[in-house]
């Protein structure tokens, strides 16, 4: 917030840096940053929500983004995740129980010429196949 | 930095060149193929076979045929390998060495001279693939900034205004505004405080578009030079590069790029010895679509929720912080530079009598070559995709083609003659958009298609303008019955009727677009739709059967 001198258009750019170094936005740490930056909380609160990015519940110990950009969806992305979704118990967007996986869509990751393309723990994979993908996440499903 | 320094910079940087470069495609889609592996293991096998003195390895941006990657190309000779790996990268270097012993088997080697390659006219990508994104040397010797240097010194703002206007240059968002106007607009108009800004919208939101990313990837410092003499144009000091977080790589490159042009006195106060200054600053999107839009990207920039505004007024009168503001794409600001260096007569001759120039795709789907292609406006559909893009794998027919994201529509493969250009696009119920080309092949099913787009349009409205906010809602409601085959007649109609509604009615291009891909498959696709209800009414056929479950 110091390298933004306070400022508050730079709202967003703090957020972004709140959620690398935290993981998510809890509700202390966004009236933390509302306070510093002289926003009105609701101001605040009005922002992380909008954007799909910022991300307000903490993420599992690995994650799981599946593209469900066009070419990605007519490469077959849906049955993708159906199968991820069957596999872990979860809808997209939710956590496991255990805390072990998180499991995510993106709008588009620009990765089309390799779709369909999925993210595991943030490097992305091409090409991925119902099994391929399945089991990665076996892995980290196991206790 | 004056020019005979920009120019020793350049002189330098090709002379400390070895006889043979090996480029190593370090864009995100080869990334994400382990291409970081390939470069380390070819940089091994250079200096394990005594090769060090004549054979450097060099990571480069997008090289384009991303359904080959990871791409490693050899100059002078131009031999390009295609799907590198780390087992068979040491092959591409055995090749070279005199003796000519091979060690295992070679990568698939891919022709530079088929139709994929040889029908593109590189202007915003001749760089990309050629040059290392993050060095700036690299950029300056291949020509980079000189024409921000013969702006500054022999143009004044207004001959750069008429150069640009004169070009035929048209937004490369999609809308395709004249560049020329827009830069003339913001150039005229008063600010209340003397600031004016320049924007370069990066939000690539489109589902299936990454040209933006890449260009932003592969040739960073030529979207610096562009908004820099955007700014000198307009009467501009600050800049902003609105990037969406969803490009990691993007930023890292753009932040790379802005801190090495710093340093070099290419951005910054007093740039070239002259009495103009430009600093750029990056913003990171959030994931929303709508921040596209210029009037959200504004309200974004302000650190705020990212809604749009009624226009006018025009952001090019009021913008940010309420001073005009240039809002271009990225693939705009990319076409400054060579149209300043060589000429606007030069780009005028390139495309059509209302579409000039070129035009980036992202060609995706159903289609043996993926990737990035750069051809000139005005090349039929019906080139891209049998010629350039080699089909449906396995030989299936195309049934139609997607452009324009969610705001686009379908065109059918019965219309692959239509030129591509704006007015052309626009007249079957498309648009240009901002690249992304999605082929679809006949197992795609039209109706599922157009209730994915509705999907996102729901999920991306922002909430501020009704007809958007419940229309979307309701569209998709009716698109998810008929796809369920619950649905009659009167549901379509409904679906029609909403479709002109939202049109009409809606705040900004988002809602206004919205309906697009609904009424292309409408018009090009019925018998999908009426497919889905004959299912229901056949078995029926009485009035009441819709009440009684």
């Amino acid at each position: 917030m110091k390298r933004h001198q306070y400022q508050p258009d730079a709202l967003i750019e703090v957020l972004h840096k709140a959620q690398e170094l935290f993981g998510f936005l809890s509700s202390d740490l966004l009236l933390m940053i509302a306070h510093r930056l002289k926003l009105p909380p609701s101001r605040v609160y009005g922002v992380a929500t909008f954007y799909h990015f910022f991300s307000l519940a903490p993420q599992g110990e690995h994650t799981c983004v599946v593209c469900m950009g066009t070419a990605c969806y007519v490469k077959g992305a849906g049955s993708l995740l159906a199968a991820l979704e069957h596999e872990a118990g979860i809808k997209a967007g939710q956590t496991t129980p255990d805390n072990r996986l998180s499991l995510m869509t993106a709008r588009c990751l620009g990765a089309c010429g390799i779709a369909p393309a999925v993210v595991f723990d943030g490097v992305v994979a091409g090409n991925q196949g119902v099994e391929q993908a399945l089991e990665r996440v076996k892995g980290w499903l196991e206790p | 930095m004056n020019l005979t320094e920009l120019q020793a910079i350049a002189a330098r940087e090709r002379e400390g060149r070895k006889p043979i470069r090996i480029r190593c495609c370090m864009a995100a889609g080869c990334l994400s193929a382990d291409s970081q592996t390939v470069k380390q293991r070819l940089e091994a096998a250079v200096a394990e076979a005594g090769l060090a003195d004549r054979v450097e390895v060099c990571g480069v941006g997008c090289m384009r045929l991303c359904s080959s990657g990871p791409l490693v190309q050899v100059d002078p000779d131009g031999a390009l390998y295609g799907r590198v790996t780390a087992e068979n990268a040491p092959a591409v270097v055995a090749a070279l060495a005199e003796d000519g012993q091979a060690a295992g088997e070679a990568p698939e080697l891919v022709d530079p001279a088929q139709p994929f390659f040889a029908h593109q006219v590189p202007i915003v990508l001749e760089n990309s693939g050629q040059i290392d994104p993050e060095r700036i040397e690299s950029y300056i010797a291949a020509g980079g900034y000189q024409a921000l240097y013969h702006a500054l010194h022999e143009l004044t703002p207004a001959e750069v205004l008429d150069q640009i206007a004169r070009s035929g240059l048209r937004g490369r968002g999609g809308a395709g505004y004249p560049t020329g106007l827009k830069w003339a607009t913001v150039a005229k108009s008063e600010s209340p405080d003397g600031r004016k800004f320049v924007v370069c919208n990066g939000d690539e939101g489109d589902p299936g578009a990454f040209m933006d990313r890449s260009v932003l990837e592969s040739d960073p410092h030529r979207i610096l030079e562009g908004m820099a003499i955007a700014a000198y144009a307009v009467g501009a000091s600050q800049g902003y590069a609105y990037v969406r977080g969803e490009y990691p790589l993007a930023i890292r490159r753009l932040e790379l790029a802005i801190r090495q042009a710093r340093k070099l006195g290419l951005l910054g106060a007093q740039i070239f010895d002259t009495a103009f200054d430009f600093r750029v600053d990056i913003r990171i999107g959030a994931g929303a679509f709508v921040c596209g839009e210029e009037t959200a990207l504004i309200a974004s920039i302000e650190g705020s929720r990212g809604t749009p505004r009624p226009r006018p007024p025009y952001p090019a009168e009021r913008g940010l912080w309420g001073c005009p503001t240039l809002i271009n794409n990225v693939e705009t600001f990319a076409n400054i530079a060579p149209i300043i260096r060589n000429g606007p007569e030069w780009f005028a001759r390139i495309g059509t009598e209302t579409s000039k120039g070129t035009k980036v795709f992202a060609l995706a789907g159903s289609i043996t070559n993926t990737g990035l292609i750069e051809v000139p406006m005005g090349i039929s559909l019906k080139a891209i995709v049998e010629e350039l893009g080699g089909g449906v794998p396995g030989g299936g027919a195309v049934k139609a083609v997607q452009t324009g994201g969610p705001s686009g529509g379908c065109i059918p493969a019965a219309l692959f003659d239509t030129p591509v250009d704006y007015e052309s696009l626009g007249k079957v119920g498309s648009i240009m958009g901002s690249g992304g080309m999605i082929v679809m092949d006949e197992r795609t099913n039209m109706v599922e298609v157009a209730r994915y787009f509705m999907e996102f349009c729901k999920d991306e409205s922002c909430g501020k303008c009704v007809p958007c906010r419940v229309g979307t809602v309701e569209m998709h409601r009716l698109l998810t019955k008929i796809a369920a085959g619950a649905a009659d007649e009167s549901d379509l109609d409904q679906l029609r009727e909403l479709c002109q509604l939202v049109r009409e009615t809606s705040l900004c291009g988002l809602g206004q677009s919205a309906p697009n891909p609904v009424i292309s498959t409408l018009r090009y696709f019925p018998e999908e739709y009426a497919a889905l209800l004959r299912e229901r009414r056949r078995p029926t056929d009485a009035p009441l059967e819709r009440s009684t479950p």
